[in-house]
């Protein structure tokens, strides 16, 4: 390597060097940290009183909404109601039965079995028991 | 009057050689034929842009960004500023019509073929344009904080974050974390006041600068021109005064609703739709399947949009592949077929 490439070799790699000392930092903070928000392994939703048939409640599990859903026959369902298509937020269709996104026409059934529409993968689902009167959602899927 | 007025410009050409900036704008020459109305189209967008810049600025001294605030600021201009209401919704038709100009002149353009050598980068600049007004509408668009434009921007972020590789380190750049939040607003509200308008008014400086050095295409061999200074201007300002009139009857007839505020919560509203130029898209997303082969459905569509776009900018470029003697026709066919997609597409996820 004769004196000229070594040089704009060497100017080059400090020109690189300080574009990056530069945008590095700005990338950086333009970058979100990473947020440890508390996950909670069991959610008391309300007590069997406040669900009556057909009737649902979103709430916070976590970082992620959780629809729980009281069907027409009594049974309860908790399930991840972030749509898996593109992330709206599902509600239960008591006159159908069904589950629905109503950003692109998605349906999941009460299991959360992505049934119709764009959703390509079904809703997560949760275990749910009733403990004397209260209704209780637990993380571990069921 | 007359006098003072001569003396000032005299002045000022003594310092600035104004006569030279006169004489070149009169030197540039519009073609007079059948389709000429279409050359307002570009002078009307950049009307509008002016529009929303003032309007905007007069919307910033009442509006407060976050979640607890950026709702009941955008409700307490609506309803308790005087005329508030009328600026609001101002701005909010002005964004509308502006796209639909900004379209008007890309097809005028496209079909008038008027892209071609030495124009590439004039359609490049533009079809970049067409893209900031249409991050202008969409960041605009969450800044009431209102449930259409939270559910607007979950889908439109999440698109973002289909990405392959870089998906969900664009989304949480987009967002300002994993979810829409306060932070997400935050950051549409910069880029809207600020980003966006230091981009778009440096690129349409620069798209400007190519119109007027290259001048208007087909100028030179047009049986007919008219001069750009005053003839085409004085008209320009005409349709600047028509389209105003209209964006303030459509403010005063249609004003534009705040709905009700976002909650993180709350099920995504039956019948939720996008604005009419992100319609086509949320439809073709809407009847593709869950999964195409083993690939998503959305990743799919989100591709072929995208291919779609791409197509739609490099016309100058895959155009010269096509024989010369069937080049106009293909171009033609080209944007017909386009607008009847897009049409049809849009009609059909208006009406479903």
């Amino acid at each position: 390597m004769n004196r000229k490439a070594f040089l704009n070799l060497a100017m080059g790699a400090g020109a690189a060097g300080f574009m990056g000392s530069m945008f590095y930092p700005v990338l950086r903070f333009l970058l979100p940290a990473e947020q440890t928000e508390a996950e909670p392994d069991i959610l008391k939703v309300g007590s069997v009183a406040d669900f009556a048939d057909g009737f649902s409640k979103i709430l916070k599990f976590g970082r992620s909404p959780v629809i729980v859903i009281r069907d027409l026959k009594g049974g309860f369902h908790a399930l991840n109601a972030t749509c898996t298509h593109l992330d709206c937020i599902v509600q239960y269709k008591k006159d159908e039965d069904l589950i629905l996104c109503a950003c692109h026409n998605g349906k999941y059934d009460l299991s959360g079995k992505n049934i119709s529409g764009p959703p390509p993968r079904p809703l997560e689902r949760y275990e749910v028991k009733v403990q004397g009167t209260d209704v209780l959602v637990f993380r571990k899927p069921a | 009057m007359r006098g003072s007025l001569a003396a000032a410009y005299a002045w000022l050409d003594e310092r600035f050689d104004l006569g030279a900036l006169v004489e070149f704008a009169r030197h540039k020459r519009v073609p007079v034929h059948r389709g000429s109305v279409f050359y307002y189209a570009g002078g009307v967008t950049a009307f509008l842009f002016l529009l929303q810049v003032g309007t905007g600025i007069l919307l910033l001294m009442y509006y407060r960004v976050g979640t607890d605030a950026s709702y009941e600021s955008v409700r307490y201009i609506t309803t308790k500023v005087p005329f508030g209401w009328l600026m609001r919704s101002v701005h909010s038709w002005g964004a509308n019509l502006m796209v639909l100009f900004v379209l008007l002149h890309m097809l005028s353009v496209l079909f008038m073929k008027a892209y071609r050598k030495p124009r590439e980068l004039t359609w490049l600049t533009g079809c970049a344009l067409l893209g900031l007004s249409m991050a202008f509408g969409f960041s605009g668009y969450l800044l009431p904080w209102n449930e259409l434009a939270y559910f607007a921007t979950k889908v439109g972020t999440d698109i973002v974050g289909q990405v392959p590789l870089v998906g969900h380190w664009l989304l949480r750049l987009v967002r300002g974390g994993d979810e829409v939040t306060g932070a997400t607003l935050s950051r549409f509200f910069g880029l809207h006041v600020a980003i966006l308008p230091a981009l778009l008014t440096s690129l349409m400086g620069v798209h400007l600068l190519f119109v007027q050095t290259q001048g208007m295409a087909g100028a030179d061999r047009a049986k007919k021109t008219m001069a750009f200074f005053p003839n085409f201007l004085l008209r320009d300002a005409i349709f600047w005064l028509v389209v105003l009139n209209a964006v303030c009857a459509l403010a005063v007839f249609f004003p534009w609703e705040l709905g009700k505020k976002a909650d993180a919560l709350a099920s995504a509203p039956t019948g939720i739709k996008p604005e009419w130029y992100f319609l086509s898209q949320y439809q073709f997303l809407k009847v593709l399947p869950g999964r195409i082969g083993p690939v998503a459905g959305e990743l799919v569509g989100i591709a072929v949009i995208g291919a779609a776009g791409l197509v739609f900018a490099l016309v100058p470029f895959w155009e010269r592949l096509v024989p010369e003697g069937r080049r106009d026709r293909a171009v033609e066919l080209f944007g017909w077929v386009s607008l009847a997609v897009l049409g049809a597409m849009t009609a059909w996820g208006y009406l479903s």
